[in-house]
């Protein structure tokens, strides 16, 4: 059973997004995501400034199974990259929610968050 | 056997630090018996079969004519016309139909015991003690590559001190049936020891980490033992001609075309099979057959069959964009202590 915290936004490509309330949001994979990856190996992120278009790749994450595009679930420029996960990406696994956070972006339009599914409705997507 | 039970990474470390437990019992089974079965056998494999004595295990590719691999196997010698394969999963009907065109000639009974046996291996600088507090057999007296008839855990088990990860260990041949209470029984007696279940995604990396070929990987009907890097088991002057032997002799006399490499790269990127190999000047010269994360190195691994002409250039890959260059080694990556 695949942890989804209510709290949070997804895109059926299994991305979560949390917005706060200074128009910027986080951005990371859920827990199912991970889960399916199995052992995740590297992480590909773009760098600071970049800009992020609503279902467009934004990076790669990749596991001893597979590489897997990341697409962003939500447009943006991004103002904070997780490095950490350059050197432990094994964090994505342990951590999906929290210290696996992947980027922070400055949304582009802040409407974007409210077309992504809700967590009944990602949930509802995974059974 | 699935891929993992838990991750993959954590049961590699296992096996290496502690033991592993994997069921094999894909693996298929032949028995080989009759008065023909050595001289049978030495025509069919390309290593020396003459060299075995009861309770003795081989390990030898099996080729075609032109060099090419019908499969890798281990030959199990049980008495003096009483011989038993053990043969890859995904070649078991290809194999049998391959044994038994040539066992024609021969004064030999082929008989597929694919069904009967399951296979359960213990494998790990833990596994002698585990398996030891199992069983009355004196597995200290038993080397690397032999074997012997005994129980464990109360089940009638063919005990090979033989394995695929590069690890001290045992493969534990019985009857299919026994198969779910010889792993309760291996479990239980292994969980001080620190055994867990491992799955064939650890099975692959730890093969890989020491080195050793996948049929279908590293040997295939296009790459020949000796273009593996398996020279050791192509015994050309044993004395008797086998199958291939022509082929194999002239590709020793004039080298390899091409030539299977291990490499690690630094980085933590897997290279996937299939990868193009490009040379100094982008020109593709081969391609990755195995690659994987070595678990214990944190960096890529694998191996790449490369045009024996190219060996000596910088070798690279393309990963997404980026040049990733390759490292040639001899395997095994990282240091063993098989027994």
């Amino acid at each position: 059973m695949s942890n989804v915290p209510a709290d949070l936004r997804y895109a059926k490509s299994h991305e979560w997004v949390k917005p706060a309330q200074d128009g910027t949001a986080q951005i990371g994979i859920t827990d199912y995501a991970q889960n399916s990856l199995g052992d995740i190996t590297y992480v590909q992120l773009p760098k600071v400034g970049a800009t992020l278009k609503a279902g467009e790749t934004f990076g790669v994450v990749e596991s001893v199974k597979a590489a897997s595009d990341l697409y962003a679930p939500v447009s943006g420029t991004v103002v904070a990259v997780n490095s950490a996960l350059d050197s432990a990406p094994e964090t994505l696994n342990t951590s999906p929610y929290a210290n696996g956070w992947m980027l922070t972006v400055k949304l582009t339009h802040a409407a974007e968050v409210q077309s992504l599914l809700d967590a009944g409705a990602y949930e509802k997507q995974l059974t | 056997m699935p891929v993992q039970y838990r991750s993959i990474l954590e049961e590699h470390k296992a096996v290496r630090k502690a033991a592993g437990l994997f069921d094999v019992s894909h693996m298929g089974e032949v028995d080989v018996t009759g008065p023909g079965a050595e001289a049978f056998l030495n025509y069919l494999v390309t290593n020396d079969v003459t060299k075995l004595f009861p309770g003795r295990v081989l390990y030898s590719p099996m080729c075609y004519p032109t060099g090419g691999v019908v499969d890798d196997l281990l030959v199990y010698r049980r008495g003096p016309t009483d011989y038993f394969l053990c043969i890859n999963a995904g070649n078991i009907a290809k194999d049998l139909a391959w044994i038994r065109e040539h066992a024609a000639k021969f004064e030999v009974t082929i008989t597929d015991r694919s069904d009967d046996y399951a296979l359960l291996a213990v494998q790990g600088p833990k596994a002698a003690e585990i398996v030891q507090s199992l069983t009355g057999a004196k597995l200290g007296l038993l080397k690397y590559y032999h074997f012997v008839e005994g129980t464990v855990a109360g089940i009638h088990c063919l005990i090979s001190r033989t394995g695929y990860t590069g690890e001290d260990g045992f493969e534990l041949y019985h009857a299919a049936a026994d198969a779910p209470g010889l792993a309760e029984a291996l479990l239980k007696a292994g969980a001080p020891f620190g055994l867990e279940l491992a799955g064939l995604g650890a099975r692959d990396s730890l093969r890989l980490e020491a080195g050793y070929a996948l049929y279908g990987h590293e040997i295939t009907q296009e790459i020949s033992p000796l273009a593996a890097g398996l020279g050791w088991t192509v015994k050309l002057q044993k004395g008797a001609d086998f199958i291939g032997r022509d082929a194999l002799l002239v590709e020793k006399q004039n080298g390899a075309p091409q030539q299977v490499v291990f490499f690690k790269t630094g980085d933590r990127r897997i290279v996937r099979a299939e990868t193009n190999v490009l040379d100094d000047s982008g020109a593709v010269v081969g391609r990755v057959v195995s690659g994987t994360l070595s678990p214990l190195l944190n960096e890529a691994i694998g191996s790449a069959l490369v045009s024996s002409t190219a060996i000596t250039s910088p070798l690279s890959v393309d990963i997404r964009g980026a040049r990733v260059h390759l490292h040639l080694v001899k395997p095994p990556f990282v240091a063993l202590k098989k027994s």
